[in-house]
């Protein structure tokens, strides 16, 4: 059986994302409770790197995906499985901007502005309050947690087509088309 | 009755030197940059002898201490680190001053003065230009002076590096002195 693949910018943005995501998640994780250091203010940069272009990336996939759609979900795919599988990409877009932007807004409220790549300060989304940068930095914790779970569910749900119900489902992704 | 003359008495050498400030309008700050970010602070309390006529300025003087545990900025964390022995090492060094040397006008109302700093223990000279604008009774005196933070051992060890934190830093001042 033959299935709809992504186009290559698609598969291209997903997986560059899908790479910086990870990264962009364990460096937050491994960074959090580190002592003040140079080294802390270096990876805390890269983290913020990382996240705006997370963003940027994500607003160039939805753009795109608006104007060219995506593939249809597998036939066998139906009722609350397809709105499962709606559900969750939704939830991966809306996350895949929630979670940059409230780094963002943290940044601004704890007094410590996005500098991108060490060249453009970026707008501060929110005044100087280091009580709402502590709040911002909870939500942005738990939607990262959110994410982790999304992902996890992501993959899970990608491998069971797979391997499961081996309909070939990740050739859609991959950048190589597969062997016949 | 004798007390009051006692205070009176402590105070009038005090008086009759310096020219009480609205410390309201009154502002000690910096803005030093980690990879390119710019992060503000100031200094919440400092005592102020300044005698200052804009049109006798070469007759003017300041003699100012700040109280270095006084610290603020964007965040406790980074408040906190400040006072360690690396940086301004406020069990140590309580104080930070400056006295002017001297004043000279430059026209309008531009004046430059020259002084020297002393921070953690280490006396510098410094020079720069200044403004002194009259307006309703009250002299609002302003400038911004450069220094090098490492000239002054301030972020010692792992901080001495300006690969992160930069060398230089911006100290902004702004005081409102009544009467002239």
């Amino acid at each position: 059986m033959q299935i709809d693949r992504y186009s290559r910018p698609a598969i291209a943005m997903h997986w560059l994302v899908a790479l910086l995501i990870v990264g962009g998640f364990a460096l937050g994780l491994y960074v959090a409770d580190l002592p003040l250091s140079p080294a802390k203010f270096k990876l805390i940069a890269w983290h913020k790197w990382i996240g705006i272009t997370v963003l940027t990336l994500a607003v160039l996939r939805l753009v795109y995906r608006l104007v060219n759609g995506a593939p249809p979900l597998p036939e066998s795919t139906q009722g609350l499985m397809r709105a499962a599988a709606h559900a969750g990409h939704l939830a991966l877009y809306v996350l895949m901007f929630a979670i940059p932007l409230t780094g963002w807004a943290m940044s601004s409220a704890y007094g410590f502005p996005v500098v991108l790549f060490k060249l453009w300060q970026l707008p501060e989304l929110v005044g100087r309050d280091e009580a709402l940068g502590d709040l911002l930095k909870s939500v942005h914790q738990w939607l990262n947690w959110s994410m982790a779970a999304c992902v996890a569910g992501h993959v899970a749900a990608a491998f069971k087509h797979h391997f499961v119900d081996r309909d070939g489902l990740l050739w859609r992704m991959s950048p190589h088309a597969q062997r016949r | 009755m004798r007390l009051i003359t006692a205070l009176t008495l402590a105070t009038l050498p005090v008086l009759a030197l310096a020219q009480p400030i609205d410390a309201a309008k009154s502002q000690i700050g910096f803005t030093m940059k980690q990879l390119n970010v710019p992060v503000d602070g100031r200094f919440k309390a400092f005592n102020a002898n300044i005698d200052f006529d804009p049109a006798k300025a070469a007759a003017g003087r300041a003699d100012i201490t700040i109280q270095t545990g006084s610290i603020a900025l964007p965040t406790r964390d980074a408040e906190g680190e400040a006072k360690k022995k690396e940086w301004f090492n406020t069990t140590q060094f309580p104080t930070a001053r400056f006295v002017t040397s001297s004043i000279k006008p430059l026209g309008g109302d531009r004046y430059q003065f020259s002084g020297k700093l002393t921070i953690k223990g280490t006396t510098r000279d410094v020079s720069a230009p200044f403004t002194a604008k009259s307006t309703g009774g009250q002299t609002l005196v302003e400038g911004v002076l450069p220094i090098s933070r490492t000239a002054y051992k301030i972020g010692e060890g792992e901080w001495a590096d300006d690969g992160t934190v930069a060398d230089a830093v911006q100290i902004k001042f702004k005081v409102a002195l009544n009467g002239k």
